[in-house]
C-alpha cells in the first residue's frame, strides 16, 4: 500500500503561560492510501494532536507531514484552509453540525466553497446524505435527529466533497453502543467501497476492531504498532 | 449571495435579540430620518430658492430695523438694476398664535419680481385694485379652508391701526402657487397691500423693511450690491445688501446651527446604537465560536470568517436602516399632510435614503469589525477544545 501520509520527527510544543508542554515528541509515521487506522491511547498521550496536525489544523513545533506528495507543514493559512477544503473531511465527537441548518445545509457547506451552482451544490448534498442512509431527513434540522443520525449527517458532510482522507475525532464518543456500531460500520464501508483513508482517534477498543490497523500513543510517542489482518 | 443562508441563519439563531437589536436600529435610523429631514430643509431654505438675480438690502444694523421709503428712487437709479420692491414684516396672528404663517406687506410690484409665485392676472389686478386685499399661498388656503372673497382677521402683535384697533381685516383677492412644486414651503405666506398698511399703522410710516432688486445682469449682482450700500454710507440708516441666496441662508442661521445640532443629536444616538449593537454581535459571535471553528475545520479561510461575520452586522444594520427611513417617511408623510408643507421637514428623498443606507453598512462594519477579528483569528483546535 503506497503512503498517503508520511510523517518525519513530529513534534508538537504548547505552551502554557511559562511551560512548554511537549505533547508530541519526534513520531514518525506512514499511513497507507486506503488505509483505517486506529489511533489509541490515554487523554494526554498526544492523539488528539496528531490527528489535528494530520487534517490540517494545527502546525507542527518541528518535523515534516507530507500528504499525497504535499508538505503541508509549509503551507500557509489561507493555502492550508483551501487543502482542508478539498482533502480531508472530518468528523467530530460532538458532531458539530450548525443548529439553524437543515441536514442538506448543513452538508452543503463544503461544497460552498466550490465553483458548483445551486443546483449541483443540492445534488451532490442529497447524494452524500443517501450514502449514509438519511435521504429522507435532508430537510430536518439537527435537533430534530438523533446522536447517531447526526453524526452520520457529519459522515455525509465530511464526504461531499470527495476528499482523500477522512479524520474521526471519537467519533462514537458520544453514540450509545448501537449507533456506534452503524456509524462505524458506515466509516468501514466508505474505506472499504470508496476507497477513502479513515485515521480515527478512539478510546473504545470495540470502536478499534472496525479499522485495518491501531497504533498506540503514550506520552507522545507511537508505542505499538498492531498490525491487524483485514477479516 | 450563496453564503446568504449562513447570514440569515446567524441572525435568526437568537430571534429575541435580534428582534430587539433590530427595534433598536430602527429607532435610531426613524430619528435619524426625521432629523435629517430638518436638517435638509434648512439647508434648501439657503441654497434652493430660485431668483438669484435678486438682491436683499436690510439695515446693516439689524434686520428689525426700517430704511426710509425715500432710498426707493435712489436705488432705482443705480446702474445695473432692472426693477425694485420693498416689504415689511407685519407679523400678524390669524386666531392662535400656533398657527404662525409669514404675512408682509409688500408694494405694488412684489409679484413682478417674484416670477415664481403664480397669480393669475385678474386676481393680480384685484390685488392692486383692492385697498386692504390680500393674497395667500395655496398651501395656507388649503390649511384654513379660505376661498376668494373671505375675510381674514389678523392681529397685529407690532403695528396696531391707528384707531387704536389691533385688528387688520383683509379681502383674500388672490391665490399664488409656487412654480415648482418641491418649493410648496412658500405657499405659507400671506401679503398685502404695503400702501394700505403704511396708511394705517401707528408708527414707522415712510419706511420699508427691506427693498427688493432684481439685477440686469446676475454676474454684476456684486458690484451692483455694492453700488446700493455706498448710497446710504455714513447716513443713519446704512445697509447691507446680499443676494436673496446669502440672505435667506444668514436668516435661517439666526435660529440656531441646524446642522450643528441634528450632528450632535445623532452622534449621540448612533454611539449608542455602536455600543448596543457592539455588544450584541461580540455575544453572537462568542456563542458561536465553536460552529466558526468548524467552518474554518472544513476550509473557510479566515478572510472568508471575517466577511460572514462583518455580512451579518452590516445586514442587521441594513434591515434595520431600511425598516427606520420607511417608518420615517410614513411619519414626515403623515406630519405633511396634518400640518402642510410648512412644517420645517423635507420629504425622505433620494439623499436622506442614500445617506441612511451607507451611514448603516458603515456602522455595521464598524460593530462587526471586532467580533470578526475574533472569528478571524480564532485557532481552531483551542476552539474545538473549548479552550
Amino acid at each position: 500500500m503506497d503512503a498517503l501520509v508520511e510523517i518525519r520527527n513530529l513534534s508538537k510544543v504548547y505552551e502554557r503561560g511559562t511551560q512548554k508542554v511537549e505533547v508530541l515528541h519526534r513520531v514518525n509515521l506512514d499511513i497507507g492510501n486506503g488505509d483505517f487506522l486506529a489511533l489509541m491511547g490515554p487523554s494526554g498521550s498526544g492523539k488528539t494532536t496528531l490527528l489535528n496536525l494530520i487534517g490540517g489544523l494545527d502546525s507542527p513545533t518541528d518535523g515534516s507531514i507530507q500528504i499525497a506528495g504535499e508538505r503541508i507543514d509549509q503551507l500557509g493559512e489561507g493555502a492550508l484552509a483551501k487543502w482542508r477544503a478539498s482533502n480531508v473531511g472530518f468528523v467530530f465527537q460532538f458532531y458539530n453540525l450548525l443548529p439553524m441548518l437543515t441536514a442538506r445545509r448543513n452538508v452543503e457547506l463544503p461544497l460552498l466553497l466550490t465553483r458548483l451552482g445551486s443546483a449541483q451544490r443540492k445534488r451532490n448534498a442529497d447524494i452524500a446524505l443517501q450514502l449514509v442512509g438519511l435521504g429522507d431527513r435532508a430537510a430536518h434540522k439537527p435537533s430534530e435527529l438523533s446522536g447517531g443520525q447526526q453524526q452520520r449527517v457529519a459522515i455525509a458532510r465530511a464526504i461531499v466533497s470527495d476528499p482523500t482522507l477522512l479524520v474521526c475525532d471519537e467519533p462514537t464518543g458520544d453514540l450509545d453502543r448501537q449507533s456506534a456500531a452503524d456509524v462505524l460500520t458506515l466509516l468501514q464501508q466508505l474505506n472499504r467501497e470508496h476507497g477513502k483513508t479513515v485515521i480515527m482517534v478512539t478510546h473504545d477498543p470495540k470502536a478499534a476492531e472496525f479499522a485495518r490497523h491501531t497504533l498506540h500513543l503514550d506520552k507522545g510517542t507511537l508505542v505499538e504498532d498492531a498490525a491487524k489482518v483485514e477479516a | 449571495m450563496k453564503y446568504l443562508h449562513l447570514v440569515l441563519a446567524a441572525l435568526v439563531r437568537r430571534k429575541t435579540r435580534t428582534l430587539f437589536t433590530l427595534f433598536s436600529v430602527l429607532a435610531a435610523f426613524l430619528l435619524f430620518g426625521l432629523l435629517d429631514s430638518v436638517r435638509t430643509f434648512f439647508d434648501q431654505a439657503g441654497s434652493g430658492v430660485a431668483g438669484v438675480d435678486r438682491l436683499i438690502t436690510i439695515s446693516r444694523v439689524s434686520f428689525t430695523l426700517s430704511l426710509p421709503k425715500s432710498l426707493l428712487q435712489r436705488i432705482q437709479a443705480t446702474p445695473g438694476v432692472a426693477e425694485v420692491t420693498y416689504a415689511n414684516w407685519f407679523g400678524g396672528i390669524y386666531q392662535d398664535p400656533k398657527n404662525f404663517f409669514a404675512n408682509q406687506a409688500v408694494a405694488e410690484n412684489f409679484f413682478d419680481l417674484y416670477p415664481e409665485r403664480i397669480l393669475p392676472a385678474e386676481q393680480r389686478r384685484a390685488f392692486h385694485d383692492t385697498r386692504t386685499g390680500a393674497v395667500v399661498g395655496q398651501s395656507l388656503v388649503e390649511k384654513f379652508h379660505w376661498k376668494i372673497g373671505d375675510k381674514i382677521p389678523l392681529q397685529a402683535t407690532i403695528f396696531p391701526q391707528k384707531g387704536g384697533s389691533n385688528t387688520w381685516t383683509f379681502d383674500l383677492v388672490g391665490i399664488y402657487r409656487m412654480a415648482d412644486p418641491k418649493t410648496r414651503a412658500q405657499e405659507n405666506a400671506l401679503f398685502f397691500n404695503w400702501d394700505y398698511f403704511d396708511e394705517a399703522r401707528t408708527f414707522g410710516n415712510g419706511n420699508v423693511g427691506w427693498y427688493v432688486t432684481k439685477v440686469r445682469d446676475r454676474n454684476q449682482a456684486n458690484r451692483v450690491a455694492q453700488a446700493i450700500d455706498a448710497l446710504s454710507e455714513n447716513s443713519d440708516h446704512e445697509t447691507k445688501t446680499q443676494t436673496e441666496q446669502a440672505f435667506a441662508a444668514s436668516f435661517v442661521s439666526q435660529f440656531a446651527d441646524i446642522g450643528l445640532i441634528v450632528g450632535a443629536i445623532m452622534g449621540a444616538v448612533f454611539f449608542t446604537l455602536v455600543l448596543l449593537t457592539g455588544n450584541t454581535m461580540a455575544q453572537a459571535v462568542r456563542e458561536r465560536i465553536p460552529e466558526i471553528a468548524v467552518l474554518k475545520t472544513i476550509g473557510f479561510t479566515n478572510r472568508s470568517v471575517l466577511g460572514l461575520v462583518l455580512s451579518e452586522s452590516a445586514a442587521l444594520l441594513v434591515l434595520g436602516s431600511v425598516l427606520g427611513l420607511v417608518s420615517a417617511s410614513i411619519v414626515v408623510g403623515s406630519l405633511r399632510t396634518a400640518f402642510g408643507t410648512g412644517i420645517p421637514m423635507q420629504e425622505i428623498g433620494g439623499g436622506i435614503w442614500l445617506r441612511g443606507v451607507l451611514l448603516a453598512v458603515l456602522i455595521g462594519l464598524l460593530v462587526g469589525a471586532l467580533p470578526a477579528l475574533r472569528g478571524m483569528r480564532l485557532r481552531i483546535v483551542d476552539a474545538l477544545a473549548g479552550r
